[in-house]
């Protein structure tokens, strides 16, 4: 039997069972881990959804505008969601400016040493922190030691800790997105006469906007969903009066968040306080969903290209 | 070669034309009729402990294009980027022996990296835009150097000296990050010449640009000239040869007392001797094409 060259060839190209299969094989194992991961999280929002959507049918935004209550059937999560939003509010000022402008310095302006390098590595492991102990931080620092400025338990402990806990989320994120700026982009500005700080002002953080900024976002839901130092810091789990105070007075006030409202309500021996769980976790998806959509839309507004 | 030599003779006609132009207020020692703008003596640069470039004695005349050529790492490129100051935003970089610009000591400690910039633009090996407007491109430079006159008209001023303005006249407003490579890289130089510079440098201005971009910058090299002094580094003997009136060609040697190879100068003389009859062999062999 004669083989001519075109076979031979064909013989060549046909390719091995062993390589079919282990792509094959592979390709079907990569699918099945992003299968379990889509059902843990369906599982999850199917029971919260499947509880807490009656609530919302029965009492509309009723929920959303009640107060605290023992009564399951009276509860709503209003001062949970002032909470979580002055907190929210509390975190962006304090950790948006400071975390944004010490990853200017350590990226632009700090020298490559050792010592620099140092800091950046602890600043790492200062992301890695478990946020219990940021809590602990908030009840001796703020609660006790500057009681006489925050008010002990109030808003603006409980917003420094926070604050404090992001922070270096929100250095390493900057850090990163101002890095990704291209140095040609830095060079031109230079070879124009331009000095650093404008070179920085008017190319580098533009560049970096979009970075920073989900960077800066994604901390912020971080920060929005912690529950671990609120209850440090002392959150208010039960009742909780809220006339008629200045905004220094609210901050410095007792406070409740979102997610102490639902650890609380969690811990309630009463099944009626299932579903008013299940229908503040609603409420708290909403508002983390909310601010990751919109730093996407901001993000794909301002990315440059370059 | 035969293409070469005959647009080589053209650098005669030239230069009689231009011996013509006075010096303008000479100060320091000049060169024929030209004056110095810059003037390298024992300039060395670190990386570190590194020697990247050993001992430069060269002068570079006014209102000329001087070419820059050699093999990769030969430090023409260090040697450029310390003519602004460029150098220093590398952190371990620094000189020995002085660097004279109009004979003031550029290294000095009174003298401003940033209005040294001012004076002595660059372009980039990289076309490199800012993701802005070809407009807010140009217009950047004059802004904080404080220019108060009418922006348009400077726009449209450096965009036709850069021949861009052409073709990019009704769409300012657009992303510069829109237009082609070439334009991009034309668009650099209108940036740069925006700020009124005294001296040009171009870093390998042509090396990411095909042949009929490449022939658009190097024609505007030429006009560029009458106005500016210009130093080009490039790979390309040709272009060497095309474009500039005087060529420094750099090597690299093994030193005796160090293990690492440091770039050296070997021969700067009128581009038409260094390509017909260089003094040095090293010369002779790099650009007949025997190494490098």
């Amino acid at each position: 039997m004669a083989t001519t060259p075109s076979d031979l060839v064909r013989l060549q190209l046909k390719g091995s069972k062993r390589l079919t299969w282990r792509t094959w094989g592979f390709e079907l194992i990569l699918l099945l881990t992003l299968l379990i991961s889509l059902a843990a999280l369906v599982t999850l929002l199917a029971d919260v959804f499947q509880k807490g959507i009656p609530v919302f049918q029965e009492r509309g935004d009723g929920f959303l505008r009640d107060p605290l209550s023992s009564l399951a059937s009276r509860a709503g999560v209003y001062q949970g969601i002032v909470g979580s939003l002055l907190l929210l509010l509390f975190v962006a000022v304090i950790a948006g400016p400071i975390g944004i402008g010490a990853a200017i310095y350590l990226e632009e302006y700090a020298p490559d040493t050792r010592f620099t390098r140092f800091i950046n590595v602890n600043i790492r492991n200062l992301a890695g922190v478990p946020s219990v102990v940021y809590g602990l931080l908030g009840l001796a620092l703020f609660v006790r030691l500057l009681a006489g400025a925050t008010g002990g338990r109030s808003v603006m402990s409980a917003g420094l800790t926070l604050g404090i806990l992001v922070l270096p989320i929100v250095i390493i994120t900057s850090a990163e997105a101002l890095r990704a700026v291209p140095n040609s982009i830095r060079e031109a500005g230079y070879g124009v006469g331009a000095t650093k700080w404008e070179v920085i002002r008017s190319h580098v953080l533009p560049s970096a906007a979009p970075g920073i900024l989900t960077g800066s976002v994604l901390s912020l839901s971080r920060a929005l969903g912690e529950t671990a130092p609120l209850i440090l810091v002392g959150a208010v789990t039960g009742f909780l009066a809220t006339g008629q105070q200045s905004f220094v007075e609210t901050l410095q006030g007792r406070f409740t968040a979102l997610p102490m409202i639902i650890f609380n309500w969690a811990r309630q021996p009463s099944a009626d306080f299932r579903e008013s769980t299940a229908a503040a976790i609603i409420v708290l998806l909403f508002i983390i969903l909310t601010a990751n959509a919109a730093s996407i839309i901001l993000r794909n507004r301002y990315e440059r290209k370059w | 070669m035969k293409t070469m030599v005959m647009r080589l003779a053209s650098f005669k006609d030239q230069d009689s034309r231009r011996l013509h132009v006075a010096p303008s207020t000479a100060t320091g020692p000049s060169a024929g009729a030209y004056e110095n703008v810059f003037e390298l003596k024992g300039t060395s640069v670190f990386y570190g402990d590194f020697r990247a470039v050993r001992e430069i004695d060269l002068e570079i005349a006014e209102k000329r294009i001087t070419a820059f050529i050699g093999p990769s790492g030969c430090g023409k490129t260090t040697v450029l980027r310390c003519l602004n100051r460029m150098n220093d935003l590398v952190e371990s970089a620094r000189i020995e022996g002085s660097i004279r610009y109009r004979g003031i000591d550029l290294y000095d400690r009174a003298v401003d990296a940033v209005e040294v910039r001012r004076r002595i633009g660059m372009v980039f090996q990289r076309p490199n835009p800012f993701p802005k407007s070809i407009f807010d491109n140009i217009a950047f430079g004059p802004k904080i150097g404080g220019f108060k006159g009418n922006m348009s008209d400077l726009v449209e001023e450096s965009l036709t000296k850069a021949a861009l303005w052409d073709e990019v006249k009704d769409r300012l407003s657009e992303s510069a990050m829109g237009l082609s490579g070439g334009q991009q890289q034309r668009l650099c130089i209108a940036r740069c010449i925006a700020v009124h510079p005294d001296v040009i440098l171009m870093d390998e201005p042509c090396s990411a640009l095909d042949p009929i971009a490449t022939g658009r910058i190097e024609d505007l090299m030429a006009e560029l000239k009458e106005e500016y002094t210009i130093i080009i580094v490039t790979h390309n003997m040709q272009q060497a040869a095309r474009v500039s009136d005087m060529t420094a060609f750099f090597t690299t040697e093994v030193l005796e007392d160090q293990d690492r190879r440091a770039g050296i100068l070997v021969e700067h003389a009128p581009t038409e001797q260094i390509f017909t009859t260089p003094s040095d062999q090293r010369t002779e062999h790099y650009v007949t094409g025997r190494f490098g």
